[in-house]
C-alpha cells in the first residue's frame, strides 16, 4: 500500500505518496513549477537548475524534478522571491551565452527558453561576455546549431535512450562543454539514423530540420514544372496542432484544401502507396512463407529503420522486404504510371511529399531510389512542421478552410493505409489482407488489437488460412534492438515483424510538430496522434488495402499483379551494408 | 576546442596486445570507462582515436560516450608529445612579460595549437605553470633546454635549431 505523507505546499497542506518528486506532487496539486532539461521518461538529470524550490531544513535549494518527497511534514515553497530570483538568474546566465537570434530563429514562439526568459522578465542582460561560437552541423535532414544549445541533455538520452545510437553526447568540459559526435565528427560522419527525435525534444532552436521550403516554391512558380504532392498518413492528424487545434484532430480536408491553394499541380495521398505497399508486401510475405524464403520478413517504410539495420545489423539486410517505403512508391508511380497517363514527361515532373519524418529527406538521395534512366522518385520532402510554416508563409488562413478531397489516379487510400501511421498500423493493415485475400471471405473482425497500442513490443500470434503466423511490432529503436537481439541469439521465431524507428511510429516522427515539455509531461502524444487514425479507421468504410479502387486500377491497367515485373522494376529496392 | 590529433596512429604489437588484455579484464566491469582510458593512455602516451574506437567496441558502450569521457578529464590527451615538445611557461611573471604573445608565435609557426602535435609526430605546444624560474621571465623549456628572457622574435629561431636537426 502506498504510503501517504503530510506536506506543505506554499503553506497548503497536502498529501503525496511517499518518493513522488517535487514536481509530480505539485503538477497534481495545480501548481507549475517551470524546467528546461526535465522530460518525463527520458530525461531526469536536474542539470538546469530552473526548477529549483525551497524545502524547509534543506540548505540549499533543490531541483523540483529530482527530489523525492520522503520525509513526513516536508514543507515546500515553489514561488518564495529567493526561488525566482535564482530562476531568473539561471536563465539569464543561460541568456549571456545564447545566440539570441531570436527574430529569425525557426523556433521563436516555440521555444522553452525564450517563453520562460519572457515569464520571468530577463529583459537586460547582465551578464556580458565571451560566448562561444560554433559552426553549424549541416545535413541533408538536420541541422545542428550548438550556438543555440543550453545543454539540456534531453537529445542525449532520447539518442542514447529511446534510439540506442547514442551518437550525441556532451564533449569536454565547464564552459568549453558542447553537444557532439566522437572526435568532433559531423553527424554526416557517424551513425547516426537521421530520426530527428532529438529535435523534437529540443527545448530551443539548437537543433532544426534541414529547411527545403524555398526548393518549393521555386518549383512551384517554374512554369515548366509539373509539381506533385503528396501527404503521409500521419501527417493529417498531427498538423493541425500548428494551427491551434487540439492533439489528436484529423484535419485532412483542410490540409488538402489548403495544399491546393498553395498551387501544387495535384494533391495526392500517400496513403493510396500504403495500401500499394500492402499489396507488394504481403505478396511477397506469403511468397517467402511458402517458399522457404528468408524468415521472419521485416517491413521496410521507416527509412530511419533502415538506417540503423543497414549500419547496426547489415547482416540481416536479407530479412527486410524489398519493398520501397509508401514514398518512394509514391514518387515512383507518379513518374511512370500518372506521367504516362497524363502525357507528361518524368523528367518535367517534381514530386514533393509531405512527411512526418526526417530520415525521409536521406532517403530520397539514396541508392536504388529511382527509375532505370535515374530519375529520383521523389525530388522535395518536407516535414509537417515545414509544410506548416509553408502555408502560413502562403497567407492561407488554415483554420478558415472548407474541406476538400484528394485529387483522383492516386488519391484514394484505404483506412488500412492510414494506420501505417501509427505503431502496429503497417501490421494491422497487412493481416487483413492477407487473412481476407488467403482465406478468400470476409474478415469477421476487422480490428487486430494485439499489435495496436504504445507497448514498447507487441507479439501476436495470427492464424492465417491455417498457418499459425508468429508477428512482432517494436516501434523506437530500443525496442527495435531487443527484437534484433532476439533473432541473433536464435531466441526468435517469428515468420512477421514490423519495426518503426519512432516511438509511437510515425504519428510521433522527428517532423511532426514539436509539443513544449510542459505538454509531453502530462499528454502522451504517442497515443493522442494514435487515437486519431484509430478514429478515423473506424468510421470508414474502405478500411481494407486489396479494397482501394484506384490501387486495384493501377494493377489492371499498369503494373499487372504484385510481385511482377513492372512492380519490381518501380517499386523494389536494395540495401546497403553502411556498418561503419 | 577540438582535441584531434593529425599524427598518424602507429603501435608495436606488444601495446595492441596490452590494450586488448586490459580491455577483457574490464569487459563486464561496470564503469570501466576511467580506468580502461587511464591505462590505455599509459600505453600509448595519449588516447588516439582508434584506441577510443577499440575501447568503446570491446566495453560494449558507444564512442561517443569515450570521447565525452576522454575530452571531460584534462589529464587525459588526444596527442601524443612530438620528439621535441615545446613548453610555454603562462604562470604570473612570464605572463606579465609577455609569455602570451611567445604562445601565439609558436602556435603560429608550429601551424598547431596548444596541447597538440605537429602531424609529422616532431613538435608539440604545451602550456605550463610556474617552472621556478621566474628571473629568466618569459620561459620557454624545449625538451630539457631551457630558454629565458625570450622576445617574439627570438621563437622562429628557436624552433628552427630543432627542425633542422
Amino acid at each position: 500500500m502506498a504510503n501517504l505523507l503530510n506536506i506543505k505546499i506554499n503553506g497548503k497542506a497536502y498529501q503525496v505518496e511517499s518518493g513522488t518528486t517535487i514536481l509530480d506532487a505539485c503538477k497534481q496539486n495545480g501548481i507549475r513549477i517551470p524546467t528546461l532539461c526535465y522530460l518525463k521518461d527520458i530525461n531526469a538529470i536536474g542539470a538546469c537548475r530552473v526548477c529549483v524550490c525551497e524545502v524547509k531544513g534543506v540548505r540549499t535549494l533543490v531541483a523540483a524534478c529530482v527530489y523525492p518527497i520522503e520525509r513526513e511534514g516536508t514543507e515546500i515553497v515553489t514561488n518564495s522571491e529567493k526561488v525566482i530570483k535564482s530562476r531568473k538568474t539561471t536563465l539569464e546566465l543561460m541568456l549571456s551565452n545564447h545566440n539570441n537570434e531570436c527574430n529569425s530563429c525557426v523556433r521563436s514562439t516555440s521555444c522553452e527558453l525564450q517563453s520562460l526568459a519572457h515569464e520571468y522578465h530577463c529583459d537586460e542582460h547582465r551578464f556580458g561576455g565571451i560566448k562561444n561560437t560554433f559552426e553549424e552541423d549541416v545535413t541533408p535532414y538536420l541541422v545542428r546549431d550548438n550556438s543555440k544549445c543550453i545543454l539540456c541533455r534531453r537529445c542525449v538520452a532520447v539518442c542514447k535512450s529511446l534510439q540506442h545510437v547514442h551518437v550525441i553526447g556532451p564533449n569536454h568540459r565547464g564552459f568549453k562543454t558542447s553537444i557532439g559526435c566522437a572526435y568532433e565528427n559531423s553527424l554526416n560522419d557517424v551513425a547516426c539514423v537521421a530520426c530527428g527525435q532529438c529535435i523534437t525534444v529540443c527545448p530551443t532552436g539548437a537543433l532544426r530540420e534541414k529547411d527545403d521550403i524555398d526548393k518549393v516554391i521555386s518549383a512551384i512558380n517554374d512554369p515548366t514544372k509539373h509539381v506533385v504532392v503528396g501527404t503521409a498518413p500521419s501527417v493529417r492528424v498531427a498538423i493541425g496542432e500548428e494551427f491551434g487545434y487540439p492533439i489528436g484532430t484529423n484535419v485532412e480536408g483542410k490540409m488538402v484544401t489548403a495544399l491546393k491553394m498553395l498551387g501544387f499541380n495535384k494533391v495526392f495521398d500517400v496513403d493510396f502507396t500504403a495500401d500499394l505497399t500492402i499489396m507488394e508486401e504481403g505478396t511477397e510475405f506469403l511468397g517467402r512463407l511458402t517458399n522457404g524464403g528468408v524468415l521472419p520478413m521485416i517491413t521496410s517504410c521507416s527509412p530511419g529503420w533502415i538506417n540503423y539495420i543497414e549500419q547496426y545489423y547489415p547482416e540481416y539486410l536479407a530479412h527486410l522486404s524489398s519493398c520501397k517505403s509508401p514514398q518512394q512508391m509514391f514518387g515512383a508511380v507518379v513518374k511512370s504510371y500518372y506521367a504516362e497517363k497524363n502525357g507528361i514527361d518524368p523528367k518535367d515532373i517534381v514530386v514533393v511529399s509531405c512527411m512526418p519524418c526526417t530520415a525521409k529527406k536521406m532517403e530520397l538521395n539514396k541508392p536504388y531510389q529511382e527509375n532505370k534512366d535515374g530519375i529520383k522518385d521523389v525530388d522535395i520532402v518536407l516535414t509537417t512542421r515545414e509544410l506548416a510554416r509553408l502555408i502560413k508563409r502562403a497567407g492561407v488562413l488554415f483554420n478558415c478552410l472548407k474541406d476538400d478531397t484528394y485529387d483522383s489516379l492516386l488519391g484514394e487510400g484505404s483506412t488500412a493505409g492510414l494506420i501505417f501511421g501509427a505503431t502496429g498500423g503497417v501490421m494491422e493493415a497487412a493481416l487483413r489482407t492477407l487473412k481476407e485475400i488467403t482465406e478468400g471471405k470476409e474478415l469477421e473482425k476487422i480490428d487486430f488489437e494485439a499489435v495496436r497500442g504504445t507497448d514498447g513490443v507487441k507479439r501476436a500470434t495470427v492464424n492465417v488460412n491455417g498457418i499459425d503466423v508468429k508477428v512482432a511490432v517494436a516501434h523506437g529503436i530500443e525496442n527495435a534492438h531487443t527484437i534484433m537481439e532476439e533473432i541473433k541469439n536464435g531466441k526468435a521465431d517469428y515468420h512477421f515483424i514490423e519495426v518503426m524507428c519512432c516511438p509511437g511510429g510515425c504519428v510521433c516522427g522527428g517532423g511532426q510538430p514539436i509539443q513544449p515539455a510542459d505538454v509531453r509531461n502530462s499528454i502522451d502524444l504517442k497515443a493522442a496522434r494514435a487515437k486519431a487514425i484509430y478514429d478515423t479507421d473506424k468510421k470508414a468504410k474502405l478500411r481494407k488495402s486489396h479494397e482501394n479502387v484506384e490501387v486495384q486500377e493501377l494493377y489492371k491497367s499498369y503494373l499487372g499483379e504484385p510481385n511482377g515485373h513492372k512492380s519490381h522494376e518501380l517499386l523494389h529496392t536494395k540495401y546497403t551494408n553502411r556498418k561503419k | 576546442m577540438s582535441k584531434i590529433c593529425q599524427v598518424e596512429f602507429k603501435e608495436t604489437a606488444e601495446q595492441a596486445k596490452k590494450l586488448q588484455e586490459i580491455i577483457e579484464n574490464y569487459k563486464h566491469v561496470e564503469g570501466a570507462a576511467m580506468p580502461v582510458l587511464q591505462q590505455a593512455q599509459d600505453i600509448y602516451g595519449y588516447l588516439p582515436e582508434e584506441v577510443q574506437k577499440r575501447i568503446a567496441e570491446g566495453l560494449g558502450v558507444s564512442e561517443e560516450f569515450i570521447y565525452g569521457v576522454a575530452t571531460f578529464y584534462s589529464q587525459f590527451t588526444m596527442n601524443p608529445r612530438g620528439q621535441y615538445n615545446f613548453s610555454v611557461c603562462l604562470g604570473t611573471a612570464c605572463y606579465v612579460k609577455g609569455s602570451g604573445d611567445i604562445m601565439a608565435k609558436l602556435k603560429d609557426t608550429l601551424k598547431i595549437n596548444e596541447g597538440e602535435c605537429t602531424p609529422d609526430g616532431i613538435a608539440s605546444i604545451q602550456a605550463t605553470r610556474c617552472i621556478g624560474c621566474c628571473g629568466l621571465a618569459p620561459v620557454m623549456v624545449v625538451n630539457s633546454d631551457v630558454y629565458g628572457k625570450l622576445t617574439v622574435d627570438d621563437v622562429p629561431k628557436i624552433v628552427d635549431k630543432y627542425l633542422k636537426k
